[in-house]
Parts: structure tokens; C-alpha cells; sequence
């Protein structure tokens, strides 16, 4: 069985737009994820509706990157967007739940982001 | 305005087998805000399958839970089989099936026990747990594990039914649910049960879908969401319908568990009846290279498994979001309002599993 799984491409700048209109459309947000792809990031923003799947995409740079938050359409996207942050250093601009990186306690700060094979050094945080 | 005050709750506490944090900002005995934590044992196992070679991380896949582990090593396998186009035989399909249904039978009882627990209802906590144990003895008679099934694998499974052992364990199954609807009746009935549960941690019909809630967390607020209707594995020749309460509180998110391990009786039945014979598995040539959202339904709901290959024998991504993980923002509007005593049943009625959401 192979579901069909529409990719719709978006950008930074109409993302909050794309996702209000689904959620005015009565999609439920089903998860974000994001994909490593070099120099890039690739962000993945699934909704399910009646049993079809959808999904946003979008790619950005992977230094500095940042994305508005869409918490305030979907208020739990507030975790998947902490968990991005935490894991990929990517940032969010108003997110309704802000755990300004303290979500996951992780021995390496940004541990999915490609610092390290990079070659970039990271400070190692020790248990307490 | 009554003072405020910060209680910690967990990352251990006697309702908690597993680490969840959570701060409740409480006046008086009313918590009025709760803010979670998590990440206390992240794994990082997404990151592990740039390692592996993605026919070995099936092992890894099943290890993400405890308790729905084998359910993690289909969803897997079943994403690896759709990006290589794989035709997995039907039988594989069927024994899947049944494994699947077995791991939701022994999680629901497992969960009911845990509730029992909670509540300070040990003798049911210890049928519930017994009964389960007769699961267990299914699981491991059919494959050898109890807990790690290791019985999945990419282009089908590792080990066949055959008809002696499909008898014994339609057999025991008779067993398991006459116990069964007898300890149901207690959670569905007992006086001292209902009022601790009926109309605690309502959760309204349009929030469980807006705030992204999965499971019989979503279908005890009446929404008939179950992703088995999708048709995978052996759903599609199967014959049932999504289990729904409408009262949106503790008590139909336990209705709602304790009917659907009838219902997965019902499905492993089914399956028994139907199972045609023939190959177990297909050999497995080349590596993947394409992406999938895997969607199956674990025993706490809809779980996704993002799957991207590039042609070699290590996946370039491996993502996966538990149920756990989308029922928190749920659980955290669900406390707002609540007593603090009920604090402990409310968070366990999402069926928490931090293992499965630090993957």
C-alpha cells in the first residue's frame, strides 16, 4: 500500500499564509521534521485531513536559520518547533511556547545541526 | 487572587515509570498552567541510522519502545518495502497483523493495570497485569520474545504461524478475553473508578483535533481518526470500526482502550481465519533511495516514520514522531483547570510513553 502524499513547495514568506489556509480548511498539523540536506535545511509540514496526507515543504539555509513560528495557527506546533530549535539550531520568531532551548537536555547543544562534521568546535556540556 | 505557587512534578514520581517533567503553577488546589519537559534521555537514535546499514536498523527501529516495539519495527519496514517496491507476500502481511494486535492487547492491559495503580486500585492493577502476562506467553510462544519481538524484517517477517501454534493461540485468546471483559467491567463500572474519572480532563471535541491529539485520546473525544483504516498490512481484508466515546474526559479515553482490546481480539481472529499460505518474506536487492511518511497505529495512536534514502545502505534521514509527542500539547490544556490531585490520572490517560517520544 503506497499513499498518495501530495509535497506542496512553499517559502519562508508564504508559509504562514499556506498553513493558515489548511487550517481554515479544517487540516489537522500532523508533524514537523526537518532533514539535513548540507548546506541546507529541509523542513517538512504534514497535515492530515479524512485520511489524506499533505505536506509543506520548504528549504533553508542551514547557518542562521530561521523560520516564523506557526504556533499561533496550530498552538501545538509549539513542540515540534522547541524540538527543531534544540536539535537544529533553527530558530522561530513567535512561538507561543518559547523553551528557549532548554526542551532537550542534550550532552551537545544542537546535536542535528552539521557543526560537527563540519569540523566546527561545540562545547560539550557536562552532566551535573 | 489566591498565591501562585510552582510545584514540580516528576521527572520521577510513583505515577511516572518514565521521566516527564512538568511545572503546575497551582492556586490553591487548582493547577491553572503547566509547562512540560521532556529530553531528560533523549537518544538520538534519528541520528544512529547514518551508521547502520538500514537492513540492521530494523533492531534499532524496534528498540525505540518498550512496549509497541514491534509496531516501531513494521512502521520501519514498511517504509524501506514502499521506497524499494517491494512486494511483501500477504501472509507476511497477516502475521504482521497479528503481531501488531497482540502488542496493542498486552499495551492496553499493560496501561489499564498502570491507571489501576494510580487510582490505589492495586488488586485490579494485578488482574490487569496477570491477564497481560497470558499475552505475553501468546508473544513469546509465536516469536520467541516477549518484549523485542525481532520477528520483522525489511521484505517481510522472520518467522511463520504455523496451524498447531495459530490453534493454541486463537485458544488462548478465548481465555484472555473472558478475564478480560471481567476486570472491563470493574473500570467500566466500579463506583469508586467512575468517580475518579467521569468528567476529569474533559477535553472538547474541536480542541483534541486542534491541538493535533492522536489515539484513543482524539477518538475518546469522538473523533473515528484511526490510521489501521488506511489499509496497511492486512487492515484492508479486515472488517472493523474506529472505537469512539464522545465525553471527552478520563473515563472515555479508558472506555475507549478497553473496547479496542476486544476489538483487536476480534481483528486477530479475523486475520486467523483469513491468512493464506505461502512465503513469509522477499529477498531484499539494492538500497533505498526515495522518501516516505510511514503512518501506522500504535497502541497510544498515529505514529510517523519519515524515511529518506539516496541510493546507499545508509539512510539519509530517519524521523520519527510518536503519539506521545503529539498528545502532550493536549495534556498540558487538559491540566489547566484541573485538581491537583487528579493531576497524576490525567497525564496518565494520554497513556504517556517518554521512551518512544525520546527516541
Amino acid at each position: 500500500m503506497r499513499e498518495e502524499q501530495p509535497i506542496v513547495a512553499v517559502t519562508p514568506n508564504t508559509l504562514v499564509g499556506e498553513v493558515k489556509t489548511l487550517c481554515d480548511q479544517g487540516w489537522r498539523l500532523v508533524q514537523i521534521g526537518v532533514t539535513s540536506l548540507g548546506e541546507l535545511f529541509e523542513v517538512n509540514y504534514s497535515f492530515d485531513r479524512d485520511q489524506h496526507f499533505l505536506n509543506l515543504r520548504l528549504q533553508i539555509p542551514a547557518a542562521g536559520a530561521s523560520l516564523p513560528s506557526i504556533s499561533g495557527l496550530y498552538w501545538c506546533a509549539f513542540l515540534y518547533e522547541n524540538e527543531i530549535h534544540d536539535l537544529f539550531d533553527v530558530t522561530f520568531d513567535g512561538l507561543a511556547l518559547d523553551f528557549k532551548g532548554t526542551l532537550y537536555k542534550t550532552a551537545q547543544p544542537f546535536p542535528f545541526a552539521n557543526r560537527a562534521r563540519a569540523g566546527v568546535s561545540t562545547t560539550v556540556v557536562q552532566p551535573v | 487572587m489566591a498565591t501562585r505557587t510552582v510545584i514540580p512534578f516528576g521527572p520521577q514520581h510513583p505515577v511516572l515509570p518514565e521521566p516527564i517533567h512538568l511545572d503546575l503553577v497551582v492556586e490553591d488546589e487548582k493547577v491553572v498552567e503547566a509547562i512540560p519537559s521532556i529530553g531528560f534521555i533523549h537518544r538520538g537514535l534519528e541520528r544512529l541510522v547514518e551508521k547502520k546499514d538500514f537492513t540492521e536498523f530494523v533492531f534499532v527501529a524496534e528498540r525505540i519502545c518498550g512496549i509497541c516495539s514491534f509496531i516501531h519495527s513494521q512502521s520501519y519496514c514498511q517504509g524501506i518495502e514502499t521506497i524499494m517496491g517491494l512486494e511483501v507476500p500477504r501472509r507476511a502481511h497477516y502475521l504482521r497483523t497479528i503481531w501488531g494486535e497482540l502488542s496493542r492487547i498486552h499495551s492496553h492491559l499493560l496501561w489499564l493495570g498502570l491507571m489501576a495503580d494510580g487510582m490505589g486500585f492495586e488488586s485490579l492493577f494485578m488482574h490487569a497485569w496477570r491477564v497481560r502476562e497470558r499475552v505475553l506467553n501468546i508473544i513469546e510462544s509465536t516469536t520467541g520474545g516477549r518484549v523485542i519481538f525481532g520477528s520483522c524484517k525489511v521484505g517481510g517477517v522472520r518467522r511463520d504461524i504455523d496451524e498447531p501454534a495459530m490453534q493454541s493461540l486463537l485458544a488462548a485468546l478465548v481465555e484472555t478475553e473472558r478475564e478480560t471483559r471481567e476486570i472491563v467491567q470493574v473500570f467500566l463500572n466500579d463506583s469508586t473508578v467512575k468517580h475518579r474519572l467521569c468528567g476529569v480532563g474533559k477535553l472538547s471535541h474541536e480542541d483534541a483535533y486542534k491541538l493535533g491529539c492522536v489515539g484513543p485520546t482524539l477518538r475518546a473525544s469522538g473523533w473515528a481518526q484511526d490510521t489501521r483504516k488506511l489499509g496497511y498490512a492486512a487492515f484492508d481484508e479486515l472488517t472493523f470500526q474506529p472505537i469512539t466515546r464522545t465525553e471527552g474526559d478520563c473515563y472515555a479515553r479508558v472506555a475507549v482502550r478497553c473496547d479496542e482490546i476486544f476489538q483487536s481480539i476480534d481483528l486477530i481472529r479475523q486475520a486467523a481465519a483469513k491468512i493464506p499460505a505461502g512465503e513469509i518474506a522477499v529477498k531484499v536487492v539494492g538500497n533505498p533511495n526515495g522518501e516516505y511518511f510511514v503512518r501506522t497505529e500504535q497502541p497510544r495512536g498515529e505514529v510517523i516514520y519519515y524515511l529518506k534514502g539516496n541510493g546507499t545502505k545508509n539512510l539519509q534521514r530517519f524521523r520519527v514522531r510518536t503519539p506521545t509527542f503529539a498528545n502532550i500539547p493536549a495534556l498540558v490544556k487538559t491540566l489547566q483547570g484541573c485538581n491537583l490531585a487528579d493531576v497524576p490520572l490525567l497525564i496518565l490517560t494520554i497513556d504517556p510513553c517518554i521512551s518512544c517520544t525520546e527516541r
